[in-house]
């Protein structure tokens, strides 16, 4: 039962991290019908920009460290998603008429680039976050040692989705937005500008993305170039199975999955922990192709 | 406006400088030319599933990696030779997909993308973990032994040249037939409008799943020259980095065949270009997938669209005459989106009533 909990607190932490990504996944999907395997990346270089920041700026003498890491949090969103919206001028505005697959393929070609310019400006190594960022304290609950920083992973990403959703379903812009996922047509007669709302996704997805990435590093305590491939494509299966363009379901979706790996790592084996989850996905699809939250469409067959 | 001469005398000397490449080439770059070869033969499988029936499969590598396995596990235990394990080898990777194509094979376009690419992954994992005590874990199977026809040892680098090319014209005559007889139209109509197919009473699952076996048996064959020509692998070589390139390969053809062996060269031969600068080598390869893409979207050579003198099949007043020549429509349809087929439609006509 102890172990249970601990797993299902692991998971939850990890699956908040997973959800983030997702959220980004899934509002992209949802304004452009694209599968941005660029996200993954972009959430890659949140997490190196966060380490560059937190070490180059030496907040740790002039600020506390909770300071610190709070407003380098606030300047890698900002950065990346910057990085994101740059991304989408350069690459995908050009192909919006173009076929489905040619923007795929110019995704993946992105998320090559900046994998590897990541890997010529940090080198193929490890990284490590430095140790006195990580909160050090625990935290008893239900007769368990909870590690805090576990609960601030938690914490921030339930924080960031709540604002996240508050955003898209009570503002003005947050409406535009769902406009333009359901009918980018209808919506610009309706006077909405949609390439302001597709640039604004791509500010607040990889905004939140490269959030993740610092979160992992402080999580973790270890980061690498190639991670971001990992985490975006567990992130894009935690958005369709939650159902994809459906951003309450993208935040269930990345819960849900962190908790299956967690399970699954602690009751299974570890080394399978990876191909459970894209079995879970998998399953999840054949019995219901929409996902969890996805609605029924009329279905080309 | 190309005309038929044209064509023709366009694929004689594709076909003439492919012959005689390697008599001047040095054998690096001969050596670049056998994997040019072995990526447009996988490229030309995947294009049988992805570009001629638009079924979006990113998954290509996983059956590039049961072929490749299953010759290596009967070559190095079993002591088969190469060539005998070829069909074998095909064989298991087109059962293998018949097994995992027939429950997803339902799927709408990006979710059967994603599930092809956790395919893949679970196959690599698969591989590492060890699976049935055969793939020997992480480090893969060495000892691959040379294929040989009657004694005769295929070592050099030319010599696999020559087979890898051979099978690659092989696959092209292969594969021309096919696109022309029943099921390639049948494949091509599902890409265009699976609804209407299904109307029309196309059984659009079984077309699929037959597109699915016969790409990954191609895929599987392809496996085996791989193995025997590295005589070692290991799951790293079948990793989603692969799929990409193929998958961007056919992207970038067009779903033509011709188109496939020229974007396979661009996607595989450009970079040794770029040896020299290795480190950044993999960076002007994400950027230049990008550029091509938005550089011609629709692909280097877009299919033409077909026109059949279908008289005996369908009474259709703008249908089967020569009003707008071979090329009708070429400009507009070729894109491989399943939502994009518009434009070409009125100008030939060939919609069944």
């Amino acid at each position: 039962m102890e172990q249970f909990l601990q797993q299902l607190l692991n998971g939850l932490a990890v699956g908040g991290i997973y959800a983030l990504v997702a959220l980004g996944y899934t509002m992209v999907y949802g304004v452009l019908k694209l599968i941005n395997f660029a996200h993954g990346d972009l959430f890659t270089i949140g997490a190196y920009l966060g380490l560059t920041l937190l070490v180059s700026c030496n907040f740790s003498g002039m600020l506390n460290p909770v300071l610190a890491v709070l407003a380098v949090f606030v300047m890698v969103a900002l950065l990346v998603a910057l990085i994101g919206f740059l991304l989408e001028r350069t690459a995908y505005r050009p192909l919006r008429n173009a076929g489905r697959l040619s923007a795929v393929v110019s995704a993946l070609g992105a998320s090559i680039f900046f994998q590897n310019a990541i890997m010529l400006i940090y080198g193929a190594r490890f990284y490590v976050y430095p140790d006195y960022l990580r909160p050090d304290f625990t935290v008893q609950l239900f007769g368990l040692a909870v590690p805090g920083v576990r609960l601030l992973v938690i914490a921030a990403s339930v924080i960031l989705m709540l604002g996240l959703w508050a955003f898209i379903q009570r503002s003005r812009t947050g409406a535009a937005i769902r406009a333009v996922a359901i009918d980018p047509g209808a919506a610009q007669l309706m006077g909405i500008n949609v390439d302001r709302i597709i640039g604004l996704v791509f500010l607040i997805g990889p905004g939140l993305g490269g959030a993740a990435g610092l979160m992992v590093g402080i999580y973790y305590g270890q980061i690498d170039f190639t991670m971001g491939w990992t985490y975006g494509l567990k992130a894009f299966t935690a958005a369709i199975l939650g159902g994809i363009g459906n951003i309450p379901g993208a935040m269930i979706g990345g819960l849900l999955l962190g908790v299956i790996e967690a399970l699954a790592a602690g009751y299974i084996a570890i080394a399978w922990k990876d191909a459970i989850a894209f079995f879970v996905l998998i399953l999840i699809l054949i019995i219901r192709p929409t996902g969890i939250l996805g609605e029924r469409t009329a279905d080309k067959l | 406006m190309k005309t038929e001469p044209l064509r023709i005398a366009v694929r004689v000397a594709l076909a003439a400088v492919i012959c005689t490449l390697p008599l001047f080439s040095n054998a690096y770059w001969t050596d670049v030319c056998v994997s040019i070869g072995l990526y447009a033969l996988l490229s030309l499988s995947l294009n049988v599933i992805l570009g001629q029936s638009g079924i979006f499969h990113m998954g290509h590598a996983a059956f590039f990696a049961v072929g490749a396995y299953a010759t290596a596990i009967l070559n190095t235990l079993c002591q088969w030779p190469i060539f005998w394990t070829m069909p074998v080898a095909g064989a298991v990777a087109a059962l293998f997909a018949l097994l995992v194509a027939r429950p997803i094979i339902h799927l709408r376009g990006d979710y059967l993308l994603i599930v092809t690419i956790g395919i893949v992954e679970i196959v690599r994992i698969a591989l590492i973990n060890d699976v049935f005590g055969l793939t020997g874990g992480a480090n893969g199977i060495f000892g691959i032994s040379r294929p040989s026809f009657f004694g005769f040892r295929v070592v050099k680098g030319i010599q696999f040249y020559y087979l890898v090319w051979g099978m690659v014209g092989v696959s092209l005559l292969l594969f021309y037939g096919l696109w022309h007889s029943r099921f390639g139209r049948a494949l091509n109509y599902i890409k265009e409008d699976d609804v209407a197919a299904e109307g029309c009473g196309v059984n659009v699952t079984h077309y699929k799943l037959m597109a699915f076996v016969l790409g990954a048996f191609w895929a599987g064959m392809a496996g085996t020259l791989y193995a025997a020509k590295m005589t070692t692998i290991s799951p790293e070589s079948f990793s989603f980095m692969e799929s990409v390139i193929i998958f961007a390969v056919v992207i970038l053809s067009g779903g033509s065949q011709i188109g496939v062996l020229i974007s396979a060269f661009l996607f595989i031969g450009l970079p040794e270009l770029l040896r020299e600068f290795s480190n950044a080598r993999m960076l002007i390869f994400g950027l230049a997938m990008m550029v091509m893409m938005v550089w011609r979207p629709q692909g280097l050579l877009p299919p033409r669209r077909r026109r059949y003198h279908v008289g005996s099949l369908v009474e259709n007043g703008s249908g089967g005459d020569s009003s707008g020549g071979s090329d009708a429509g070429a400009g507009s349809s070729g894109q491989l989106d399943d939502a994009a087929a518009t434009g070409g439609e009125q100008a030939t006509g060939g919609r069944p009533a």
